[in-house]
């Protein structure tokens, strides 16, 4: 696997999971006493920046970014909820976007750079995000907190950004989204929290944009 | 520090949880772990016929599979008996037989997650199936009275008065069918067990359950140990509403698995996995009759409830039960009845029986009130029951009549016009609904310690556990109070079979039963200190009275003269020890004997139902409980809002949907089984009445946990057919249901 360095990390990435899926796929479909026990596990080499430090892995191509920082650097912080993108408590921050890193391949994502929630605070310095969650009582259990407080982090920027959501009045015309009520909740519905600390979530986030009740 | 019980003291493990770092149960960094899935049964019913597993075992990082054939016998797994609970028959692999679709039927062990649940692809089944028995209504004739109801054990039937004489004397009256569906509790935490043999006798599991002890002494006798040689560690909960309260398969696999891989295991359920093995709140089919006079006075009500058990277990969803209680009915009948189902054993989830059964009563309540033409409100005030009507005992306290008042007035029930469908905005008919909230206050045996050391600071233990309910705060708060320092001086810890004996958390019970052990532990602490000093010729105390001596700060010193004192330092360094401990053991006494004991509560709820597709939201929302001594205000209300949620969950969206030709259930995954996200809720406040509550235990809490989500969804019910005029009586109230 050597050569593939000096490919686009990219591209190989994709090349090399469509091989495996295709191993997977025939595997799972022919009798139990055809198998091939020779299939070998295939590693591609990762360059990640993860929390401002940058990592150089050997990848399995079947694990997704979630199970990567779980399960392989122990970063525990991003959690598991559902595994298949419906519950938003994995989401993480990639080149500063949210993403769900249950949906991604962790090969998919090489190169990048990754913030989770471990890496929101200055050291013992909490995010504004984090200290208004706290102060808002906007979780009970703290599952989902992780993947709220991502989410929220990157809602701010979208905002600033001027992308719209379904609820921003007149959507057409270019002009400062005003964070309301309803544009938050709206925008962090993709996050579950089976506690239902919603009001305390609303509150953290419209404190931590610094805005009042709108 | 009198006044630190009721702050709203923001959470002491909000740092960590908001930073990643609290440690829950998958999390914990075992060396050498291998990684287990489990393989579960397609079909509801019958028998394996055939488990090939060669291409799993062969398959890359696989180290094991565990199937009935090869596993390790475990006789304790065994079911004892068809009527035993929840928890207690789990399907450990001991034998071919299936009993419900999701039943765990085997376990592949590999070096990594991506190993293991590629592996679990790889195992080819058959089966000899039977079909499932699943419907409910087709079987009302096979359904059984079982002995007990619900968790309390209360008895499976009641009757009081002449119910039929009642009916006859009634100038109005009403009989309905009310159903709610299947609900499953669904945590966001995946339930988890990492299982470490220390020897062959010695296991260490790190499980997310919701009794660290029932935990232990249910695996230990699995196993055949004695409950000392296994502990429990769960420092953290990703939420629980009663699916973490029994032990169920998957923690008996792990450790097997453990055993028979002879590496420590962790193993996570699957989100659709999770629709089976680990409880659910059954379907239940309330019929409810009710009689009154034209002054509003109830002549009788009868409540006849049946939902479903196991075809191994039993578990009533005793939703008849507030029935029973909460009115001033003279004549008064109700029932529980089950039929056998192929479904994992329905279970408890948040207010068992009661979340159930107040929508079906306070939605008759709701409907008896318009055969009255009276205000929901003025009828419920007229049946108000003064004693409770079932055990003829006083309530030890009551303040449903100010919740209802209070919840009304903040909500502004006053300005609702009686007749249906007379308010609208735009193309959104309006509607306003209230009911009753009611669960019981209970108790169990329950020890703490603490400690003070010799650096100054104090230290409480406890074995219990935070499902996010704000046990690390509250009792934070009970310890600091009850012993006189600042809640940061305080150090609580819990989770853990080493620290002294606790109940399962479950019932609302924790805060009762663990925060008067702390109550009365750092209480006694105090006392200790307060001995030593006096009774200490080298002491400046020496001599004083217990009475005469204060302890704040980090000191103790004369009430006449505070310079005459020591530091808390000072009279452990001389002591000799390295600290100074008290321990105690908080119990029930006979405080059941002589009253009633119930948390209650009024909620009012705004539904908006668009006129042309029936899509409704719950856009306002108010609840107002009476629940004793509220210990801390700011995660007191995320409590009650938390339950309030799963009543408009409850309401409008929960219906975990089965096929029942082939018992599998439809929809999970938590994409399809629907429960609020942040834009489906609206408005929603909770308040609460001052309760001082002197007899159901030392600290005077009723436990907040569940009486939130009581009475929710009838108080939404209620608004949809205020809104609409349409009365829909089975769960949840979806859009196609209430187009017109």
């Amino acid at each position: 696997m050597d050569d593939q360095e000096s490919k686009p990390a990219l591209q190989v990435s994709r090349r090399e999971f469509v091989e495996v899926a295709v191993v997977s796929g025939l595997a799972a479909g022919v009798p139990a006493a055809a198998q091939t026990p020779e299939i070998k596990p295939r590693i591609v080499n990762c360059t990640f920046t993860i929390n401002k430090q940058k990592q150089e892995l050997q990848i399995d191509p079947r694990v997704t970014l979630l199970d990567l920082l779980r399960e392989h650097l122990k970063l525990t912080g991003t959690k598991k909820g559902c595994d298949h993108g419906q519950c938003g408590a994995c989401t993480v921050l990639v080149d500063g976007r949210r993403i769900n890193s249950c949906l991604t391949l962790a090969i998919m994502q090489n190169g990048r750079e990754i913030t989770t929630i471990e890496g929101l605070a200055a050291g013992s310095q909490l995010h504004p995000m984090q200290t208004a969650f706290i102060e808002h009582d906007g979780f009970q259990c703290g599952y989902c907190t992780p993947g709220q407080v991502c989410s929220a982090v990157a809602l701010l920027d979208e905002v600033k950004a001027g992308a719209p959501s379904a609820v921003t009045p007149r959507m057409g015309e270019i002009r400062p989204i005003e964070l309301s009520d309803d544009e938050i909740r709206e925008r962090m519905s993709g996050n579950i929290c089976r506690c239902g600390a919603y009001e305390g979530i609303v509150a953290a986030v419209r404190e931590a944009a610094g805005r009042r009740r709108v | 520090m009198d006044d630190l019980i009721g702050q709203p003291l923001d959470r002491i493990d909000g740092r960590v949880k908001v930073t990643g770092r609290a440690v829950y149960a998958y999390e914990h960094d075992v060396p050498n772990a291998a990684y287990a899935v489990m393989v579960v049964s397609s079909i509801a019913n019958g028998r394996i016929a055939s488990m090939d597993t060669r291409a799993a075992e062969q398959a890359q990082g696989v180290l094991l599979v565990i199937t009935h054939q090869n596993s390790l016998k475990v006789p304790g797994a065994q079911n004892q008996s068809k009527t035993s609970p929840p928890g207690h028959a789990v399907q450990a692999l001991q034998d071919d037989v299936v009993y419900y679709a999701n039943q765990p039927i085997g376990v592949v062990v590999a070096e990594t997650f991506a190993d293991a649940i590629a592996g679990a692809q790889l195992v080819q089944v058959t089966y000899a199936p039977q079909p499932p028995q699943m419907d409910l209504e087709s079987r009302l004739a096979d359904a059984y009275a079982p002995d007990k109801a619900g968790g309390g054990g209360d008895p499976a039937a009641s009757h009081r008065g002449d119910v039929q004489a009642g009916m006859a004397e009634a100038k109005k009256s009403i009989d309905y069918v009310y159903r709610t569906p299947f609900e499953v509790h669904n945590p966001m935490e995946p339930h988890a067990t990492i299982a470490v043999w220390n020897a062959p006798d010695r296991l260490t599991i790190y499980d997310a359950t919701q009794g660290v002890f029932s935990d232990r002494g249910r695996v230990a006798s699995v196993f055949g140990l004695p409950p000392e040689n296994v502990r429990v560690i769960s420092p953290y909960l990703g939420g629980g509403f009663g699916s973490k309260g029994p032990v169920w398969s998957h923690v008996i696999l792990a450790a097997m698995a453990a055993k028979q891989a002879k590496r420590p295991v962790k193993l996570a359920v699957t989100r659709p996995q999770m629709f089976g093995m680990l409880g659910c709140r059954s379907e239940t089919r309330q019929a409810i009759a009710m009689g009154a006079k034209s002054d509003g006075a109830i002549t009788a009500l009868r409540d006849d409830t049946v939902s479903h058990t196991s075809m191994f277990g039993e578990f009533v969803e005793a939703a008849s039960l507030p029935a029973r209680m909460l009115y001033q009915s003279p004549n008064n009948s109700t029932s529980q009845r089950l039929v056998r189902s192929n479904i994992g054993q329905p279970s408890y989830m948040r207010a068992p029986g009661e979340a159930s059964g107040t929508y079906g009563l306070e939605a008759a309540m709701d409907e008896m009130a318009y055969a009255l033409k009276m205000d929901p409100v003025e009828f419920r005030l007229k049946n108000y029951a003064e004693t409770d009507p079932e055990e003829n005992k006083p309530w030890s306290s009551k303040s449903l009549r100010e919740c209802y008042l209070q919840g009304a007035k903040h909500f502004g029930w006053s300005k609702r016009p009686l007749e249906p469908r007379s308010m609208q905005d735009g193309n959104a008919l309006i509607g306003w609904g209230m009911a009753t909230s009611v669960y019981p206050t209970r108790r169990s045996v329950s020890n703490a310690s603490a400690r003070l050391n010799v650096d100054g600071t104090f230290s409480v233990d406890a074995g219990t556990q935070d499902l996010g309910t704000g046990t690390y705060t509250i009792m934070t708060q009970v310890a600091a109070e009850a012993f006189g320092v600042d809640a940061k001086q305080v150090r609580f810890r819990l989770g853990d079979t080493i620290l002294p004996q606790t109940p399962v958390s479950g019932g609302s019970q924790t805060a009762a039963s663990t925060g008067s052990a702390v109550h009365l532990a750092s209480q006694a602490l105090r006392e200790k200190l307060i001995q030593m000093a006096i009774r200490d010729a080298r002491s400046p105390l020496s001599g004083l009275g217990a009475q005469d001596v204060i302890l704040n700060k980090g000191r103790l010193y004369a009430r006449s003269n505070p310079a005459r004192g020591e530091t808390f330092r000072e009279l452990i360094l001389r002591s000799g020890q390295p600290h100074v401990e008290a321990k105690a053991e908080a119990k029930p006494g006979a405080e059941k004997d002589h009253y009633s004991m119930y948390a209650f509560g009024a909620q009012f709820a705004e539904a908006r139902v668009d006129a042309d597709l029936g899509q409704i939201k719950v856009s306002r929302m108010v609840g107002c409980f009476g629940a004793g001594r509220i210990l801390n205000a700011k995660t007191a209300r995320s409590q009650f809002l938390g339950g309030m949620i799963w009543g408009i969950s409850m309401a409008l969206y929960e219906y975990a949907a089965v096929d029942k030709r082939l018992g599998r259930w439809v929809n999970n995954n938590l994409a399809e089984y629907h429960v609020p996200v942040n834009a489906d809720i609206g408005k929603i406040e909770a308040i609460w009445v001052d309760e001082k509550d002197d007899h159901v235990n030392p600290i005077g809490a009723k436990g907040i946990g569940e009486i939130g989500i009581t009475g929710a969804a009838a108080a939404i019910a209620n608004a949809v057919f205020h809104a609409t005029g349409k009365r829909v009586r089975d769960l949840p109230i979806t859009l196609d249901k209430v187009m017109l």
